[in-house]
């Protein structure tokens, strides 16, 4: 087995880590091991070692091995496996099942919950109210309570600026 | 612009005061941000890194908070202005490794340093010495708010702001301290402190971040989660985490003290010698040498010596500063004589350490146990 860090040198050090419901292999030779504190119990480079492994592991699963690549900028998964980072903005769309579970074990939740730029709070809010109208609303109908579905109806139309084509049944 | 003519003197760095600044170091408030319609810098190509740079630093250079600032790209400084950037905690070691289409700008007086086409289109920090990371998060919060409005983020309403690797999404925040713990280490109780840091979702780290060793028994602590929570509660669990730290590393030193001062002493005094009369020193040993005469100094085994001047060594014995005060470029061996040189001649004034409460006589060293 080669180690997973330089790719060069065989694998003699193998560690695994769980977090959450998820396990981490890694696989090191004995250079990298001791380079990246395997050694030293506060091991201070092996958590990001660790967590960038883990994206690229999870991401292999999700796409079952076809490559798929951001229309926007042409990076693909095995550009990801290689630096750890994105390749746009536009590559978190792209990539979305893959980094959801990731994302899970490496943060607190998987919305987020800070700062807003202003210009955008009133929209942001805005949507938050919509979805959760819509909630509302495909919950009444589920329980035939047309009374309140009706009434969340009307709620929401007039929420929902003209012609954006949002559908309301 | 010339950095050295802009950059405050190690003496006077060594000056600013802060709360808690006997083990806090200096708090750090970072923030993540990235353009909109816009590659990341490290998959970009040239071009494209040279518009969003030619885009963004305008915008930083016209903020009120950056008057009279630095600004600069990264090609115009020299591999040895870089060094010093990172020896003062300014730019990152990957900052540093830049070159055309990145570039940072620098705040007068060294509490706002924004890092241009780092890892990500926009890092921009506010640095505060000793423990105010509250102080430093408003700051950086208010920057932040004045910059949206001159340029166009990459924000998702699910994901918030969008950053290069997916760790800092989110808020794309990093709040950290340096931390100064030589009692903890003295007790061997590092690690378990490190360990049941890290089990609360935070990093310990070496004195130059990410993969850096804890030189000077310097260690950076900091969040590693920007997702999910807000930037005030992320600020408040590191926080009170710090205060407990700092509780734990009074507590040490006060125990060694008590329990070993020989051995305490012993460490200090040899410090003191090694530090005061070496004729070639690394700079690796002068920093483990010098957080021991710094925990001498609060332990006020230094009378009349004042904790800047040690701080300023830590400041003026790394290789680039160490560099710069030289006309010739020097070899690690030659530079380790001039440090040695200027360690002996800056200590020359301060005495041998007092040992206040001496064991009996031939009680050697204290026994471990008890």
């Amino acid at each position: 087995m080669q180690c997973s860090n330089c790719k060069e040198k065989p694998a003699t050090v193998h560690l695994t880590q769980i977090v959450g419901d998820k396990m981490q292999k890694l696989d090191l030779c004995e250079d990298c091991a001791k380079a990246k504190g395997v050694n030293d119990p506060g091991g201070f480079a092996l958590a990001d070692l660790m967590l960038g492994l883990g994206v690229s592991q999870e991401m292999e699963k999700s796409s079952g091995g076809v490559e798929i690549k951001c229309p926007r900028c042409g990076f693909t998964q095995a550009d990801f496996k290689k630096s750890g980072r994105l390749g746009c903005p536009e590559c978190y769309k792209t990539f979305a099942e893959g980094l959801e579970g990731l994302l899970k074990t490496m943060h607190k939740g998987t919305r987020h919950a800070g700062k807003v730029p202003e210009a955008l709070r009133e929209s942001r809010e805005q949507a938050d109210r919509l979805k959760s109208l819509q909630k509302k609303l495909d919950k009444a109908i589920k329980e035939e309570d047309f009374e309140q579905a009706a009434q969340l109806r009307d709620e929401l139309k007039q929420l929902t600026p003209r012609g954006t084509g949002l559908t309301v049944t | 612009m010339d950095i050295h003519k802009f950059l405050v003197s190690p003496a006077e760095t060594a000056q600013r005061h802060g709360p808690h600044d006997r083990i806090v170091m200096s708090s750090r408030v970072r923030l993540a941000r990235n353009l909109k319609d816009a590659t990341f810098p490290g998959w970009a190509k040239k071009p494209e890194r040279v518009r969003v740079f030619d885009l963004i630093r305008p915008a930083v250079e016209s903020l009120p908070e950056m008057k009279d600032a630095f600004s600069e790209a990264m090609d115009n400084l020299s591999a040895l202005d870089k060094q010093i950037l990172v020896e003062r905690h300014l730019i990152s070691r990957e900052h540093a490794a830049k070159s055309s289409g990145s570039g940072l700008v620098l705040n007068r007086d060294e509490t706002f340093c924004v890092m241009i086409n780092e890892e990500d289109h926009l890092r921009m920090q506010a640095l505060r010495p000793g423990l105010q990371l509250r102080q430093a998060w408003s700051a950086i919060d208010h920057l932040d708010s004045e910059l949206e409005k001159k340029l166009d983020y990459a924000f998702n309403n699910d994901l918030g702001y969008m950053t290069a690797c997916p760790t800092n999404l989110g808020t794309g925040i990093r709040v950290s301290a340096m931390l100064h713990l030589p009692g903890l280490v003295l007790a061997e109780q590092i690690n378990p402190i490190i360990q049941s840091v890290n089990k609360l979702g935070l990093a310990v780290r070496g004195l130059y971040g990410e993969g850096t060793e804890a030189l000077g028994n310097i260690f950076q602590v900091s969040n590693q989660m920007t997702l999910g929570e807000n930037e005030i509660t992320i600020v408040e669990r590191l926080d009170k985490v710090l205060s407990q730290i700092i509780e734990h590393e009074e507590n040490a030193r006060q125990t060694l003290l008590e329990k070993k001062p020989k051995v305490v002493y012993n460490h200090i005094g040899r410090a003191y010698g090694i530090l005061a009369n070496a004729h070639s020193i690394s700079s690796k040993e002068t920093m483990n040498l010098l957080s021991l005469m710094r925990l001498g100094v609060d332990m006020d085994l230094f009378p009349g010596t004042q904790r800047a001047l040690v701080d300023e060594l830590f400041i003026l014995t790394q290789p680039a500063h160490l560099q710069k005060q030289l006309s010739d470029k020097l070899s690690a061996e030659e530079r380790d004589l001039i440090r040695a040189d200027m360690l002996r001649e800056r200590l020359k004034n301060v005495g041998r350490p007092v040992a206040k409460h001496f064991g009996a006589p031939g009680m050697g060293l204290d026994k471990s146990a008890n």
